[in-house]
C-alpha cells in the first residue's frame, strides 16, 4: 500500500484559496470516508493547510481522487489547482506529516495547536492499518519534539510576550489588577492575554468615560476617565496602554507621586501605542518596568530565533521517526512472502512426516511429540535467516528483489500461496 | 569510610555546579541532572555527618573546619527545600559552586574526620553552634536570592531581548523568599546568640571580636526586618540590604578560625 499525500498550505497557496479548501471536522469525516472507499484516508485541515492522506494499492488513482476532491472544494479545475498543490508519497509523506505535527512546518515554529488538530483529523478520519500507524507515530513525534527540545517554551506573539514579561515580575498573575488605557483592539488583546493567565482587568480608562465603562463591563471591571488615571494607579499592578493619543498620557512625575503609596510593590507598564502614551522616563523609577512595542518585538524576535534554533534539533528527531516508519512500511512488502515461505516449510514438514509414518511404526505420545518438535525446529532454523534477511532487505529498499528471489527459490505463488512443485 | 562518603558528596556537588552552569546555556536536561547531583551529594554528606557523630560520640563540628562542613550541609539542605523546582534551578548556580569549594576547604582543614576536641558541653555546642550556623545558612541563601533578584531586575531594566530564554523566579517571588528566609534566620540567630551570652555570663568570660561581629550581623538583619515590615522596604533596596548583612556573615566566618574555636 502506498501512502499518498496531496495538500495545499501557506507555503504555496494564498489565504483566499486556503479558506476555500478549509474543512471543518465534520466535513473532514465525510471527505475521509468518501475517499477511503477501497483504502484508507484522513483529512487534515487547519488554518494554514488542508491535506489529504490516502493509503491505497494504486497510488495514481489515490492521487487523482485527492486532487479532484481538493479542486471541488476550491471550485477550480484540477489543472488550475496543480500549481498550488504538493504531492508526496510514502517516506516523504510521512516526513511531512511528522514535521507538521511537531510544528516545524508552521508559520510560527513550534506552535502548540497543531498537535491537537492532527489528533482530531486522525480520530475523525478513516484510517486503517497504515494510516493508523502513520498518524500514531506522527503524534508521538510531535510530543517527542516538544519534550526533547525547547521549541515551544518561549512565547511568539506580542501579546503573549507581554504577559510572559509581566510574569517575570509577578509570580502569579492571579490577584494582579490590570489598568487598560484605551479601548482599541491591540490593547484588548494584550489585556486578554494577561486575563488568560489569571490577571483581573480591574480598570479601563478611555477618553470617553461611557466607552470605558462599556468595555470594563465586559471584563468585569470599572471604567474611569483618562484624567483620573493617576488616582487609580496605586491600586493596579499592570498598566496596558494602547490609545491613538498624539501625546504622553502618563508622565514620570505622576507615577513617582504614587510610588510611596505602593509600598515597594512593582508596577509593570506595557505601552503598545504609536506614538507612545507613557513617558519613557517611567522606566528609570525604582520598581517600575516599562516596555514599548519595539521592546516587545525584540523579545518576540529573540523568542522566534530561539524556536528556529530548536527546530533544527526537531528536524533531526522527525527524520529519525520518518526513517522508522519507512522501515515498518517497507516490511509490509515482504510480510506475505515470509508468511507463504513459512506455510511452504510447514506443508513440506507435514507431508514428509505423513510419508514416514509407516516406517516409524507405532510411536508413543511422547515420541510423537519429540519427532514433531525436532522437525519443526529444523524448519524454523532453516527459515530463520532468510526471514531476517528479507526484513533487513525490505528496510534497505531491496525488499522486492529479495521477495522475487525467495518466491523463485522456494516455488511460491505470486499471490503469496505455495505453488505446487512438479516432481 | 569518611573519605568514601566525602568524595562522592564533593563530586556530586561539583557535578551539580557544572550542570547548573550548562543549564543556563542549554536549559532542560542539564538542570534536572544538576538537581540530582544536589540530592545525591546531600545524601552522601548527610551520611558523612551521621558517621562523624557516631564515631565521635559527641558534637564533632566544634572546629572551624567542622563548622564549615556542617554549614555547607545546612545551606544545601535549605536550598533543597524548594531549589529543585525548575524555575529555581538557576539559584543552584549561586549555591553549588561555593558549597563544593567550602566543602573542599572543610576537608583540607580536617573538618570531615569528626574528631571534636572542644571543652564545651555537647548541649551548648549543639544549641549555640548549630543554631548560629543554621541562621547563617539561611542568610547565605537569602544572599543568593538577593543576587538573583538584582540580576533579574537588571535584565528587566536593560530590556534584554533574550530575557525569556532562561527560566528565573519572578521578582516578587524572589523578594518574598528573601524576606521569609531572613524572618526564619533571625530568630534562630537570636536563640543561638542568647545561648552563647548565657554561657559568657555564667562563666564570666570576656567578649571577643567574633561575638561583636555576630552582634553586628544580628543588628543588620534586625534592621532589615524592621524596614521591610515596618517601612515597606522591598525590591532592590531590600536585596542590597540583605547583601550588606551577608558581608557581615562572611566576616564572622573568616574570623571564626582566628578568634573563636580551635
Amino acid at each position: 500500500m502506498t501512502v499518498v499525500l496531496t495538500g495545499i498550505s501557506h507555503h504555496r497557496a494564498p489565504l483566499a484559496l486556503r479558506e476555500l479548501v478549509a474543512v471543518p471536522p465534520e466535513g473532514a469525516r465525510e471527505l475521509a470516508q468518501r475517499l477511503a472507499a477501497d483504502g484508507e484516508a484522513v483529512c487534515l485541515s487547519t488554518c494554514n493547510r488542508t491535506e489529504l492522506y490516502l493509503a491505497h494499492d494504486d497510488a495514481a488513482l489515490a492521487e487523482a481522487r485527492a486532487v479532484r476532491a481538493l479542486a471541488q472544494l476550491a471550485g477550480l479545475s484540477e489543472a488550475e489547482l496543480t500549481s498550488f498543490c504538493y504531492r508526496l508519497h510514502d517516506h516523504a509523506a510521512a516526513l511531512h506529516l511528522f514535521r507538521v505535527s511537531a510544528g516545524l512546518d508552521s508559520m510560527v515554529p513550534g506552535e502548540a495547536e497543531i498537535l491537537g488538530q492532527v489528533r482530531t483529523a486522525y480520530e475523525v478520519g478513516a484510517a486503517g492499518r497504515v494510516l493508523a500507524r502513520l498518524f500514531g507515530q506522527a503524534l508521538r513525534s510531535g510530543k517527542r519534539v516538544r519534550s526533547q527540545t525547547a521549541i515551544g517554551e518561549n512565547p511568539a506573539s506580542v501579546s503573549s510576550v507581554a504577559a510572559a514579561l509581566v510574569e517575570q515580575v509577578f509570580d502569579d498573575l492571579r490577584g494582579s489588577r490590570v489598568l487598560l488605557i484605551g479601548a482599541g483592539k491591540a490593547g484588548q488583546l494584550t489585556a486578554r492575554s494577561l486575563a488568560a493567565r489569571g490577571a483581573t482587568i480591574g480598570l479601563v480608562a478611555s477618553r470617553k468615560v461611557e466607552r470605558a465603562r462599556s468595555l470594563a463591563r465586559r471584563f468585569g471591571g470599572e471604567g474611569v476617565a483618562l484624567a483620573d488615571i493617576e488616582e487609580v494607579l496605586g491600586a493596579v499592578d499592570v498598566v496596558v496602554s494602547a490609545t491613538s493619543s498624539p501625546g504622553i498620557l502618563l508622565s514620570k512625575d505622576q507615577v513617582e507621586r504614587v510610588l510611596d503609596a505602593r509600598k515597594g510593590r512593582p508596577l509593570f507598564l506595557i505601552d503598545i501605542a504609536v506614538p507612545r502614551d507613557l513617558d519613557p522616563a517611567i522606566h528609570e523609577l525604582d520598581g517600575c518596568y516599562l516596555y514599548n512595542i519595539d521592546d516587545l518585538r525584540s523579545v518576540v524576535e529573540a523568542s522566534l530565533a530561539s524556536r528556529r534554533r530548536e527546530a533544527v534539533k526537531g528536524e533531526a528527531l522527525v527524520a529519525e521517526e520518518a526513517e522508522r516508519f519507512r522501515a515498518w512500511h517497507a516490511s509490509l512488502e515482504v510480510v506475505p512472502a515470509i508468511a507463504s515461505l513459512r506455510a511452504r516449510g510447514e506443508e513440506i514438514r507435514r507431508g514428509e512426516l505423513a510419508k514416514a509414518q509407516g516406517r516409524l511404526g507405532e510411536l508413543s505420545d511422547s515420541e510423537r511429540r519429540a519427532v514433531e518438535s525436532v522437525t519443526a525446529q529444523i524448519v524454523n532454523k532453516l527459515l530463520h535467516l532468510p526471514t531476517v534477511r528479507m526484513k533487513e532487505a525490505a528496510a534497505a529498499a531491496d525488499g522486492p528483489l529479495y521477495v522475487d528471489t525467495v518466491r523463485d527459490l522456494f516455488g511460491l505463488g505470486d499471490d503469496g500461496s505455495p505453488r505446487r512443485i512438479e516432481r | 569510610m569518611a573519605e568514601a562518603l566525602f568524595f562522592p558528596a564533593l563530586i556530586a556537588y561539583g557535578q551539580a555546579a557544572l550542570a547548573f552552569f550548562g543549564n543556563t546555556r542549554h536549559p532542560g536536561r542539564l538542570g534536572a541532572l544538576g538537581t540530582w547531583g544536589v540530592r545525591l551529594g546531600w545524601t552522601s554528606q548527610s551520611a558523612l555527618l551521621v558517621l562523624q557523630a557516631v564515631r565521635a560520640q559527641r558534637f564533632p563540628w566544634d572546629t572551624w573546619a567542622g563548622a564549615l562542613n556542617l554549614f555547607v550541609w545546612l545551606v544545601v539542605s535549605a536550598y533543597l527545600i524548594w531549589g529543585c523546582k525548575a524555575r529555581y534551578r538557576v539559584l543552584g548556580l549561586l549555591v553549588m559552586p561555593p558549597a563544593a569549594a567550602l566543602l573542599l576547604v572543610a576537608w583540607a582543614g580536617g573538618g570531615t574526620t569528626g574528631r571534636g576536641r572542644s571543652r564545651y558541653s555537647d548541649l551548648f555546642l549543639a544549641l549555640h553552634v548549630g543554631l548560629v550556623l543554621a541562621a547563617f545558612a539561611a542568610f547565605t541563601l537569602a544572599a543568593g536570592l538577593s543576587v538573583l533578584y538584582l540580576w533579574q531586575e537588571r535584565r528587566l531594566k536593560r530590556r534584554e531581548a533574550g530575557i525569556l530564554s532562561l527560566r528565573v523566579p519572578s521578582l516578587v517571588a524572589l523578594d518574598r523568599l528573601v524576606g521569609r528566609t531572613i524572618a526564619i534566620g533571625l530568630p534562630t540567630l537570636t536563640v543561638g546568640i542568647a545561648v552563647g551570652v548565657a554561657r559568657v555570663v555564667r562563666e564570666g568570660s570576656g567578649v571577643d571580636a567574633l561575638m561583636l561581629a555576630t552582634l553586628v550581623t544580628w543588628c543588620l538583619y534586625t534592621v532589615f526586618l524592621a524596614l521591610r515590615f515596618g517601612r515597606g522596604w522591598r525590591g532592590r533596596r531590600a536585596a542590597l540590604l540583605a547583601l550588606t548583612g551577608f558581608v557581615s556573615v562572611i566576616l564572622v566566618h573568616l574570623a571564626l578560625p582566628l578568634t573563636h574555636v580551635s
